[in-house]
């Protein structure tokens, strides 16, 4: 099965391990992986801004660049979203638009594309640990995606799923809320984890870098022993 | 304390942010009422509810689409009825025909059950200016009367109140001996409110549902404060806004089984009026009752005709998008500084009052969708907070820099050669601040900014995966 990777640019430069992991448990279960090398920001920042002069460009480099993709598997949510429902808001050219047509139909989520379409809940991996699960929002509630990462994490031996409580309450991020907001949006991030150290959890899993860097921010200022772990990353360990 | 003016909204955020009793109160009431809702929801609606929530959208976006229509059909049936109708463009307008209502009747005291589009409307302050005195007859608004406040909350108007300040609020005002147990001080209320009732010339009510085939007015409530404001003086002013109307009470029945639900987790409220016409005349033409209609629109006409924006006007007022919001849930309805707060409030305001100073109101969010999730009548409230941006940005509110900054952005991205030149540079320089992490202004503050990884995945790729070869040793 040939894949493209669409690796958001915050994975890019903050989290490449992530991006590392999505490639070879991918690879692991036989799919044909490409980059296309040119890409770089699907546009949420401007777009959640009120730009979308500026998130329309980017939308359209985005389509161009992925036109000839079969599928595209991105380990975030809330950039899957943005290109597969938000980009219903921007007023894209009629070329492009038909691209997006198609496309909104082939990009996926890491976890949803392994459970959905590769049929895979098991990738026998082991960790022995106690974790946690943070819903992030975009990926609950725009493309409804809870029970395919659960799944993953349930099935690998050794490992200790703890629910977490309110795990479908927002980690306080929100892009540039957090910037505008800081305050609020650090308040929103303490609620979280004051949450996520009730759990006894040692890992905090979720599927978006974005969400698991802010909730760091909190858990490094309180000098947690709690770890962040996106799940690509949980699924490759021992790869 | 800031005035409570969305203008100020950003400085109300802080300062009830920092008032930790406020966030309990207010965090211990959401959860109480998300609670109850899903209890019920789960017990007795169970799978029914999506298919309810499914009706009750078409039902509201049939009715918006058409307003026009129903509009008319409506008019012509308070006239059959003998209701009096008035349509009011703006606040102003209100006040002005309650006034001279008042002044026809000779009205002195007047009662009030609860009626959001008054707060709107700042009727209270008006008619108290000319002498009148006003009573609020709901347990919450009342409080929020003696307070001098206003409401916190579009269905739990005094949400924001501990039973203790209640209690010392009480013991001021009304002169009695303290308590904060809710019996003693409803009780309290009740004698109080009996008497306002007795003496009341004339009641306000607002409306939960105009029901356009019978023109039947829709009350909700649960104290039967407002039964009595409907039917103890002679005449009954209802006041709501244009996008009440549904368009048969079979509709009307259906988006009342969610509006209980979704507002306080109750399959159905106390009492529910359905108001067709005035008490039939009966021997003494002195006993004449009468109804009025006022239904004030202040921008929503607007709102109707424009394809995107009108999803905001299915709004049933049951307040669940509050209760679920985390923003609201640690601030609670103050601090937006509007009279309709939360989820809602941010989409609604700006297009109504000022819409410079309210826009910022839709930028207080992280746009999680609590709300949209929640809400029983599915308005995509985190898309019209998106939409409410993007007229911002259109009209050029933002700030300068931001401005800049997204020009620079852009150019960045838009070519992955200058991207990945400034990607490898901060990449570089990641490890240096590994420790420490970055320092963003304000932000840093409060968390932890992660410096970035010694290299980019682009690097990595370029490095490990190049070609077909690498690519198969991986």
């Amino acid at each position: 099965m040939k894949i493209s990777l669409f690796i958001p640019c915050i994975v890019d430069q903050f989290a490449p391990q992530t991006a590392i992991s999505t490639f070879k448990v991918l690879r692991k279960l036989g799919c044909d992986v490409d980059y296309p090398f040119e890409q770089t920001c699907c546009g949420q920042p401007a777009f959640n801004t009120g730009y979308h002069h500026e998130a329309k460009i980017c939308a359209e480099r985005f389509l161009k660049i992925f036109s000839k993709s079969n599928y595209i598997v991105a380990p975030s949510g809330s950039c899957v979203a943005m290109v597969k429902n938000f980009y219903e808001e921007l007023d894209l050219s009629k070329e492009t638009l038909s691209i997006y047509q198609y496309l909104k139909n082939n990009i996926f989520e890491f976890s949803d594309f392994l459970v959905n379409i590769l049929k895979i809940e098991n990738i026998n991996a082991q960790f022995n640990a106690k974790v946690t699960y943070h819903d992030s929002c975009h990926l609950l509630r725009e493309l409804k995606i809870s029970n395919e990462p659960r799944k993953l994490i349930q099935n690998i031996k050794g490992i200790e799923l703890i629910n977490l409580n309110e795990s479908d309450t927002c980690c306080g991020f929100g892009g540039t809320f957090s910037v505008k907001f800081p305050e609020l949006s650090a308040a929103m991030t303490e609620e979280k984890v004051n949450n996520i150290e009730k759990s006894g959890a040692d890992y905090v899993i979720a599927n978006d870098v974005s969400c698991l860097l802010n909730i760091q921010g909190i858990l490094k200022k309180r000098n947690s022993r709690i770890k962040i772990l996106h799940i690509a990353e949980l699924l490759a360990l021992g790869m | 304390m800031n005035e409570l003016d969305t203008k100020y909204f950003k400085k109300l955020v802080k300062e009830k942010l920092s008032d930790k009793s406020l966030r309990t109160i207010v965090k211990k009431a959401t959860f109480h009422s998300l609670q109850k809702r899903n209890e019920t929801i789960q017990n007795d609606i169970s799978e029914k509810w999506e298919q309810l929530r499914e009706k009750a959208y078409s039902i509201r976006k049939i009715t918006i689409e058409n307003w026009d229509y129903y509009f008319n059909q409506i008019k012509a049936k308070f006239s059959e009825n003998g209701i009096d109708f008035f349509y009011a463009k703006n606040s102003s307008e209100v006040c002005d025909i309650v006034n001279n209502l008042l002044f026809s009747y000779k009205a002195k005291n007047i009662v009030k059950s609860k009626s959001m589009v008054t707060e709107e409307v700042g009727l209270n302050e008006y008619l108290e200016k000319f002498g009148f005195i006003v009573t609020e007859t709901d347990l919450g608004e009342y409080i929020i009367q003696l307070a001098n406040e206003r409401p916190s909350h579009i269905t739990a108007p005094a949400l924001h109140k501990s039973r203790s300040e209640i209690g010392f609020l009480f013991s001021e005002k009304l002169n009695i001996d303290y308590t904060d147990a809710p019996e003693k001080l409803t009780d309290y209320a009740r004698q109080i409110l009996r008497k306002k009732f007795l003496n009341a010339d004339v009641g306000i009510s607002g409306a939960n549902f105009l029901v356009a085939e019978t023109g039947t007015i829709v009350i909700v409530e649960n104290e039967g404060n407002a039964r009595l404001t409907i039917t103890l003086p002679k005449l009954h002013i209802v006041i709501t806004s244009i996008e009440k109307i549904v368009p048969t009470l079979s509709d009307a029945l259906i988006l009342l089984r969610l509006l209980p639900v979704s507002s306080t987790g109750q399959k159905i409220t106390s009492y529910v009026s359905f108001i067709n016409k005035p008490e039939e005349e009966d021997n003494s033409s002195k006993n004449l009752k009468k109804i009025v209609v006022i239904l004030l629109d202040n921008g929503r006409s607007k709102l109707i005709s424009d394809k995107k924006l009108r999803s905001i006007l299915y709004c049933i007022k049951c307040g669940a998008c509050m209760n679920k919001c985390p923003v609201y849930q640690l601030i609670g309805g103050h601090a937006y500084g509007s009279v309709y707060p939360g989820p809602i409030g941010s989409i609604l305001t700006p297009w109504l009052n000022s819409f410079k100073d309210s826009k910022d109101l839709a930028y207080g969010s992280s746009l999680c969708g609590a709300c949209s999730e929640i809400c029983p009548v599915k308005i995509d409230i985190h898309y019209q907070l998106l939409r409410i941006r993007k007229y911002s940005i259109e009209k050029k509110f933002s700030p300068f820099i931001e401005k800049i900054i997204f020009k620079i952005w852009l150019q960045i991205v838009k070519n992955y050669k200058i991207y990945n030149l400034l990607s490898n540079i901060l990449c570089f320089l990641g490890p240096l601040f590994q420790e420490t992490g970055l320092k963003i202004p304000v932000w840093s503050k409060y968390k932890y900014f992660p410096a970035p990884f010694e290299f980019s995945f682009h690097k990595w790729w370029q490095r490990e995966v190049k070609t077909q070869e690498e690519y198969a040793n991986v």
